[in-house]
């Protein structure tokens, strides 16, 4: 094990997979943003000057021809830098990648991975901030992973680089600064559909994925003090989902909380309140909070950014309230 | 690659016959209703098929649209497996999950077709970025018509061809167009051909019911491409002899206009070609009759085969 930045098993999972695989190209070059961490990503591109490409500002283009080089054969890794500029690809992403496999009726494959930074990091106002996770949800094709750990960021690189589905890697510039125990074999991954206990608690079930988990952890401190043992469950990946996890956890707690950055509307946390309520409704005691972005674009002054924001504070209350309601 | 062994003339005929009567059957099909779904037809641009196909080898790469029954067939696709796919059948090139605006058939080099007007022209840079890097001696080709020319995917694709200096060849098939509005309703441009000046792609224009003509000018771009000088634009001039789509009446076209265009038929034209030339008049009959019978028979098996069974309704979504 070693000690690293989230940035940096960012980029040592990607350098890996281009010293492994010939296949593997890079388009695009702002995996980690504009934050300082950027000259590392730089000197992974000054490494491999023949599979790494710096396409022009014309994302359904570039994807497009990412896509087209999987179809052909490459495995090639497309960043779009901030998620809302990823509504410029779209048309490429869900109706092109997520649909070639099925239309062919499985001839041809997409094997690559579309890599965007989402959320509210301070500041981006509505063009943006987005997380536009829901919306890639809800296209059949796609496999969506969401990480929020050093460890977790490596493992997930090396199943989605090996994986012949396209994958939608969902990237928060807030994590980057965070740091965890990686593993120190760089082959280490972790499985799609297999989701993460976070943190162990038999009082309430809380649901987090990407930079959320952080936030639903330290609210866990906090209640933890108030004697109130939350059960953190990161999925790692929407798609595949790993239901059971989740549900065995309610089955635990009978208490859930869902907390997610996209907005509320058709949003990750309604789709897992769903599936729980659906399935295990017996063994719930009290109805599911979810804990979401408001139903507004974000806005750009920073209080107002806070107070559409799942923050801290709110999954706190959420989860006194969802504990207080009913009899357990 | 191993270079294919160029089509004869009587070889070309017997392709746009084999396009010319499939389509003709699928038209049959769709209005007795064994056919659903939306239906666009080749019918009357067999030329811009056949004459581009004509100069690819089977591993060059193509990349078709909402009509491009004809492009398939040109590039070699199996006639049953097609009409199966088109049918809805378990038996087609899809298993009944893509139909007539998504084939695919990657074994005869037919990558994949899409429903999305200009969606398929990066997929063919792609393509063609990959050959680059393998160090293939491969082509890769995007069709697409008139009204793909005013899009964003397009121009932004011509750029990146050109910056990139990709082994692609850009087939604009102009058949002056848009569903239901001529070109000139979409773009003041007049020749879609100029388009690709202003990224300094060579392009050209040709006629497209002479099919030795898009032939040549396809073959020197493929040659360009193949000699490491990138990408090229060939807009063909061409006409589709039936509505968009089957069912549509198309009174947005004069009759002088349709009259024209049968006359220069490139089926009938190029027949004519060959019979002015000294082949016997019989042996062009036959060709005409082997294509119809081909086609007949592959729609007899195609139909008789099993439609697409629900239980794999949900295969296929990933690998
Ligand atoms: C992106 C997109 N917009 C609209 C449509 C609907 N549509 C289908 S075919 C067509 C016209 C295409 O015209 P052209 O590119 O000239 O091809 P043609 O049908 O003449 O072969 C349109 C608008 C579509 N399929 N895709
Ligand atoms: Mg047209």
């Amino acid at each position: 094990m070693r000690e690293m930045l989230y940035a940096e098993a960012l980029v040592e999972s990607l350098r890996h997979q281009m010293a492994t695989d010939e296949r593997v190209h890079l388009m695009g070059l702002y995996f980690l943003g504009l934050t300082k961490h950027r000259a590392i990503m730089a000197r992974l591109h000054a490494d491999y000057p023949g599979r790494v490409y710096h396409p022009p500002i014309a994302e359904v283009g570039y994807v497009g021809v990412a896509i087209g080089a999987a179809l052909a054969g490459l495995r090639p890794i497309v960043d779009m830098a901030t998620a809302s500029f990823m509504f410029q690809a779209f048309p490429q992403i869900v109706n092109e990648a997520a649909n070639i496999h099925y239309m062919s009726g499985g001839a041809t494959k997409v094997p690559m991975v579309f890599h965007f930074n989402h959320g509210i990091r301070g500041g981006g106002a509505a063009q943006h901030s987005h997380s536009p996770q829901a919306m890639l949800w809800n296209t059949p094709g796609l496999e969506i992973m969401a990480p929020s750990t050093p460890r977790d960021v490596m493992g997930l690189v090396n199943t989605a680089a090996a994986s012949d589905n396209p994958t939608a890697w969902v990237d928060h510039v807030r994590l980057f600064d965070t740091s965890g125990p990686v593993p120190d074999d760089k082959d280490f991954s972790i499985p799609f559909g297999v989701a993460d206990v976070k943190r162990q608690g038999g009082d309430v079930t809380v649901f987090a994925s990407s930079w959320m988990v952080v936030r639903a952890l330290e609210a866990a401190e906090t209640l933890s003090a108030e004697g109130i043992q939350a059960e953190v469950i990161d999925p790692r990946t929407l798609s595949p989902l790993d239901e059971e996890t989740i549900l065995e956890s309610v089955a635990k707690t009978g208490r859930l909380v869902v907390v997610d950055e996209c907005h509320r509307r058709c949003g990750v946390a309604a789709e897992i309140t769903a599936v729980v309520t659906e399935r295990a409704f017996g063994d719930l005691v009290a109805a599911p909070i979810r804990v979401t972005t408001a139903d507004v674009p974000i806005p750009f002054s920073p209080p107002l950014e806070q107070h559409v924001e799942p923050t801290t504070d709110k999954i706190v209350a959420a989860v006194r309230a969802v504990t207080d309601s009913a009899a357990g | 690659m191993t270079r294919t062994r160029p089509l004869t003339d009587l070889e070309i005929l017997a392709r746009m016959w084999l396009i010319r009567a499939f389509e003709e059957k699928v038209s049959e099909l769709y209005a007795a209703g064994k056919v659903a779904g939306l239906i666009h037809l080749g019918i009357g641009q067999e030329g811009s098929a056949v004459g581009t196909c004509a100069a690819l080898g089977r591993s060059d790469y193509v990349f078709g649209t909402h009509r491009s029954h004809a492009h398939a067939i040109a590039k070699g696709a199996d006639l049953r497996r097609l009409m199966a796919e088109i049918a809805g059948r378990s038996t087609g090139y899809c298993k009944g999950k893509g139909g007539s605006m998504h084939i695919s058939a990657p074994e005869v080099g037919f990558v994949t077709a899409t429903g999305v007007v200009a969606g398929n022209i990066p997929l063919a840079l792609g393509a063609a970025l990959t050959s680059v890097t393998r160090n293939e001696d491969r082509v890769s080709v995007a069709f697409f018509g008139d009204g793909a020319g005013q899009s964003g995917p397009f121009h932004e694709s011509l750029n990146m061809a050109a910056l990139w200096k990709l082994p692609v060849v850009l087939v604009c098939e102009n058949n002056g167009y848009v569903e239901f509005s001529p070109l000139s309703a979409h773009t003041v441009v007049e020749r879609l051909a100029d388009y690709a000046s202003v990224y300094s792609i060579p392009a050209v224009t040709v006629d497209g019911g002479d099919v030795l003509a898009v032939r040549d000018a396809v073959t020197e771009a493929v040659d360009r491409a193949r000699g490491g000088g990138g990408p090229s634009f060939v807009e063909v001039l061409t006409h589709r002899l039936r509505g968009h789509y089957e069912g549509d009446p198309a009174r947005y076209r004069t009759l002088s206009e349709r009259e024209e265009w049968k006359r220069k038929d490139p089926v009938a034209r190029f027949a004519r070609h060959l019979a002015e030339s000294g082949v016997p008049p019989e042996s062009l009959d036959d060709v005409e009759a082997a294509a119809r019978t081909r086609v007949a028979v592959a729609a007899e098996q195609a139909l008789a085969d099993p439609p697409a069974d629900p239980a794999g309704v949900t295969g296929d979504v990933y690998v």
